[in-house]
């Protein structure tokens, strides 16, 4: 069985479609994995027997000749999305015990189209983090390890173990949601494929809310088809979310072509950052020499406020964060620690149902909205981020797409950089500018590192044009030939 | 920007988060390294910049004032820490 779970998530469709394999068979070898990866502390809740009585529910239709898109194929949901009837921490202790009455609309499309949950997995604490350690429920172990050790290492985050499941090859495909790179960075860091769309493309009604003017849903695969058919279930108008944009679904799957002749690739300067190691420069110049043999035209951009995004992130991020998070207050649902009055049961509930770096983010929210800061900080903020949208619409008058690496280092040590957080907030240097210009990013596993580890580049497009970076982002997988197993799979 | 302790005790407060004395310390010590490190922001020349709130040139839509919705007392109560008879109890707030 164990090379059912060795299919891409398009190859295993066309074989249930051919009725090759059953849903049932092909999630209980999935099941089977993740029975087996136990160690890697991927999911907060599995659903083993939802997922058997989905898959039997897919395979009585495929013998009616009924099919959806996803029709019978095993995914993983980040616990981040509301799944009716299925419990839904975002990774904190304070939704200890919710239970969600209604189901999120991109987990309803996934479902329409008929794929299988195989379980909600674990992530940072209310996605705030890049190494999945924030998390109420432990971290995420990486599939990979170093060749020369077996220590564990950091999936990346907030989307650790959707990430980490899909390389794991628990699940076939998985959803993520990006607010800052928090599925391109755990891509990278797992050596598979994951995208961010445009903001707007995914409904953000059932995600529980971080930052809202950034957060966006996206899917994680093993390869880029897999990941643009997974997006194509998940994408689509709802007027639940007056933020979703009311366009139609390309046919991204079926226009997938991988071709880059003609298309201008930008190279923007201010990306190569001092002290990154030099495997990333290389694999860099490397995928703009690939995309330059598949016939695109390699151009130097500048986007000359890069280095004001992750600031200008930390006050919009925090400050959106922190009047989102308002809501847990111990009244309506999750954790309540009763104090002495309603103050004090407030401030003790919010003391023992976050942690430390929700903690942190809510009070330089609270700090930067305050009365006499709000210019300084957050006003400040939201004009530095006109300045690199407009960075990037410049930029865009001359390129196609952009190509950088997607974080600045490989996988690191569980445990590392957790007294630093703005050593931590580094790691999104890459991701975090095209996040708040609302931008499409892939990243697609490209080389390893000088220590074995997979590496990522990161293919950035204009808005709505998820297709350019899907494309681009094929090419790159194309020449790459990157089919390595993680190596801590065994 | 340096945050003293009295201004964290303030700040915690007002996002209703109980922070014990001893922590003080050492978060105004953090928090003062995240700000300190935001404020290269200064080095921005936004004079004349219009502030951004929605990347997306997105016009909300428009619909008919109509309940399409309704009747889930009973769903919304269900993770109540405390509920009566489809009401959330709370601690009193009216002395």
């Amino acid at each position: 069985m164990a090379t059912l779970t060795e299919l891409g998530l398009a190859e295993a469709k066309r074989r249930i479609a051919s009725r090759e394999i059953s849903a049932v068979e092909l999630t209980q070898a999935h099941l089977d994995a993740m029975e087996r990866a136990q160690h890697l502390n991927a999911f907060i809740t599995e659903t083993p027997d939802l997922a058997l009585e989905m898959a039997e529910a897919a395979d009585a239709r495929l013998a009616k000749g009924e099919a959806g898109l996803l029709e019978g194929l095993p995914i993983a949901i980040k616990d981040l999305f509301c799944t009716e009837g299925v419990a839904t921490t975002a990774g904190s202790h304070i939704l200890s015990g919710f239970v969600p009455p209604y189901e999120s609309t991109v987990t309803r499309n996934l479902w329409a189209q008929g794929a299988v949950s195989l379980g909600k997995t674990n992530l940072d604490e209310f996605a705030m983090g890049s190494s999945n350690m924030t998390s109420y429920h432990g971290p995420v172990r990486n599939p990979w390890t170093r060749p020369e050790d077996n220590a564990a290492l950091v999936p990346g985050g907030s989307s650790g173990g959707s990430a980490a499941a899909v390389a794991a090859r628990i699940a076939l495909a998985a959803t993520g949601t990006d607010t800052g790179g928090s599925i391109r960075q755990p891509a990278a860091f797992c050596g598979i494929t994951g995208i961010k769309p445009t903001y707007g493309r995914c409904s953000r009604f059932g995600i529980v809310a971080f930052a809202s003017s950034l957060d966006q849903a996206g899917a994680f695969g093993r390869n880029v088809a897999d990941t643009a058919l997974l997006l194509q279930a998940m994408a689509g108008y709802d007027p639940k979310d007056s933020t979703s944009a009311d366009l139609p679904v390309p046919d991204w799957t079926g226009s997938l072509s991988g071709k880059v002749k003609g298309l201008r690739i930008g190279i923007p300067a201010e990306y190569r950052v001092e002290g990154m190691p030099e495997a990333i420069e290389k694999l860099w110049q490397q995928g703009a020499d690939w995309l330059k043999a598949e016939g695109a035209e390699i151009v130097e951009i500048n986007l000359p406020h890069t280095k004001y995004a992750l600031p200008t992130y930390y006050i919009i991020a925090p400050a959106e964060a922190s009047s989102n998070l308002a809501r847990y207050d111990g009244m309506r649902y999750g954790l309540r620690v009763e104090g002495e009055n309603l103050a004090e049961t407030y401030m003790r509930t919010r003391a023992a149902g976050f942690g430390a770096e929700v903690k942190r983010r809510i009070m330089i929210g609270t700090y930067v909205l305050s009365a006499g800061y709000y210019d300084a900080y957050y006003l400040k903020a939201q004009k530095v981020r006109r300045r690199i949208v407009d960075d990037f619409e410049q930029a865009f008058q001359k390129v196609d797409a952009i190509l950088t690496p997607t974080a600045p280092s490989a996988a690191f040590r569980v445990g590392e950089k957790m007294d630093d957080p703005v050593a931590m907030y580094l790691n999104d240097v890459f991701t975090v500018p095209s996040s708040l210009a609302g931008l499409p990013g892939i990243s697609v596993p490209a080389g390893l590192s000088a220590e074995g580890l997979p590496l990522g580049l990161q293919v950035i497009g204009k808005a709505w044009d998820e297709q350019t970076v899907l494309d681009a982002g094929l090419a790159l997988e194309r020449a790459a030939g990157f089919r390595i197993a993680p190596y801590g799979l065994g | 920007m340096s945050l003293d302790k009295a201004t964290v005790r303030k700040i915690s407060e007002l996002a209703r988060i109980d922070v014990p004395d001893a922590d003080l310390e050492p978060l105004a010590r953090e928090l003062s390294a995240i700000l300190g490190w935001i404020e290269q922001l200064g080095e921005v020349d936004t004079d004349d910049v219009a502030p951004i709130r929605s990347v997306m040139p997105i016009t909300h839509p428009w619909r008919d004032d109509v309940v399409d919705d309704g009747d889930q007392q009973a769903a919304i109560t269900k993770n109540a820490p405390s509920a009566h008879d489809g009401y959330f109890v709370v601690p009193k707030v009216v002395e």
